[in-house]
């Protein structure tokens, strides 16, 4: 399993890097994994408020519809457009080019509720046992 | 609540060493993918794959009167099959619902076997055994045996050097019993996928030599193991039912699109008056397919005219081949003439659909010209 020592976590597989107050997110190298092949993406609208644990969108392989939930509160301010022509970005390079969602995170400090690398290594291991 | 132990087949260890995903299908512990869904699904269309189906179910009638008992039995007509020839039927229930859809095949005169599937073994058996009673002796094989699918455009070049039996002597739904390599087998033309392949029911505990010895030969071939995920994209592609999906206790033939299936002249069967009454009354509801450009059309998804709810999605997936979106769904009889404008709710939201008659992608079984 690839994992990013600089990001954090959610339990829903979704990872975000905060540059000041701009959170960069998308969906951990075990998430695309356990999919399979991504075939589909769809992504927010721009300038939406969105709530933690709320759609920010959806990825779909063959076989399954998964959603994508925000990690902290914040606003969309941009989107990885590029992703709908090439959802297979997703399986090859989940931390880079894959991006989904930066959005403006309302409480910087709310990331601390979030998994650091350590912590989201054992909780995949917990769930895969 | 108690867990119930998933069944794994004679290969499971092989397929862990091959790194495939396992999961619960139909209470087995199967391959849903290996290296991934696409590329299996694109190795079954432009080269071979190879299937452990062992979950699918045999079970075998016999007996002087077999023939006869199997006609009251199923909607399709048996007389037609000579030996070594396999008939698609659904067993139906008085009602007209499906019990199970499945291969019949003709071994010999007085001696067949249904191909089930794994979802059903145990009800089939039982319905099988109550309606044929003492006609004939009626055998759960399914322990016994191990299935595989070759299946693809190089399925002869990767078989026959296996066997000295003429791959060439068999057309679409005709069957053998050969060697391939010391192994005895049943050999069939059949498959799931629409591609020209072979079915192949192999005694439990040579299954696994075969599985190898399979996959050593179709290296050069290009031959992939294949999952369940790819079995399905496949069978979608060709507009083929699947079980629990686009048939079940309580949708007929006639409402799947199989009625083809139906031989309403061979005399009495099991559903034959319900299924007679629901054609002179007219069928309320049918299957169709559907295509989308964006956005994947899921099971359960309602399909929309307007914004009216018509009907219902019961399979749908992105097809590998086609890029594209598609499904099969019942829509209400009444908005089915004429040219119509559908859509499909995906999240809230109606996303066109063009109705298509399946099969979605051309089919290339070696049908007899």
């Amino acid at each position: 399993m690839n994992v990013q020592a600089d990001l954090k976590y959610t339990k829903d597989h979704e990872w975000i890097r905060l540059e000041g107050k701009q959170g960069t997110i998308g969906i951990t190298d075990h998430a695309q994994e356990e999919l399979g092949d991504i075939v589909y993406v769809e992504l927010p609208a721009v300038g939406q408020q969105i709530q933690k644990s709320k759609s920010l969108g959806v990825v779909e392989s063959v076989k399954a519809v998964s959603e994508i939930l925000a990690p902290v509160n914040g606003k969309v301010v941009e989107v990885n457009s590029a992703l709908n022509g090439k959802p297979e970005q997703i399986n090859q390079d989940p931390y880079g080019k894959a991006w989904m969602v930066k959005m403006e995170v309302a409480n910087p400090s709310d990331l601390d509720d979030l998994m650091n690398v350590e912590d989201y290594k054992k909780y995949v291991q917990e769930e895969k046992a | 609540m108690t867990e119930v132990a998933l069944k794994r087949t004679p290969l499971f260890e092989a397929h862990q060493k091959l790194g495939a995903k396992l999961v619960g299908f139909a209470g087995w512990e199967m391959p849903v993918r290996y290296e991934g869904t696409l590329a299996e699904h694109q190795a079954v269309r432009e080269a071979a794959g190879l299937f452990d189906v062992s979950h699918m179910g045999e079970i075998f009638v016999t007996g002087e009167n077999s023939l006869e008992a199997l006609q009251r039995l199923i909607p399709n007509d048996a007389s037609r099959l000579k030996e070594g020839e396999v008939l698609y039927t659904p067993l139906c229930r008085e009602s007209g619902g499906v019990v199970d859809d499945v291969l019949l095949h003709r071994i010999a005169l007085d001696e067949w076997f249904f191909c089930v599937n794994a979802s059903n073994i145990e009800k089939d058996f039982e319905w099988i055994q109550s309606k044929i009673g003492d006609r004939a002796e009626v055998l759960n094989e399914s322990p016994n045996w191990v299935q595989l699918a070759l299946q693809g455009p190089r399925s002869v070049a990767i078989l026959q050097p296996l066997t000295p039996f003429l791959l060439n002597n068999l057309y679409y739904y005709q069957f053998a019993q050969c060697r391939v390599t010391d192994v005895p087998v049943i050999l069939a033309r059949t498959g799931y996928t629409g591609e020209d392949g072979f079915e192949l029911y192999i005694p439990k505990e040579k299954g696994l030599s075969l599985w190898n010895a399979l996959l050593e030969a179709g290296q050069k071939e290009g031959l992939k193991p294949v999952g369940l995920a790819a079995r399905d994209t496949l069978r979608l592609e060709m507009g083929y039912p699947l079980y629990g999906h686009e048939l079940s206790d309580t949708i007929t033939p006639l409402e799947a699109g199989v009625g083809w299936t139906i031989a309403w002249d061979k005399g009495a069967f099991i559903g034959k008056e319900a299924l007679e009454k629901q054609k002179a009354e007219g069928i309320a509801r049918k299957l169709i397919g559907l295509e989308t450009t964006e956005g994947i059309p899921r099971e359960g998804y309602s399909i929309l005219m307007g914004e009216q709810k018509v009907g219902e999605i019961t399979s749908g997936t992105h097809s590998p081949s086609l890029k594209k979106g598609i499904a099969l769904g019942w829509a209400r009889s009444e908005f089915l003439k004429g040219e119509k404008e559908f859509s499909i709710g995906i999240r809230n939201r109606p996303v066109a659909a063009k109705r298509v008659k399946p099969p979605f992608w051309p089919t290339h079984v070696r049908k007899k010209t």
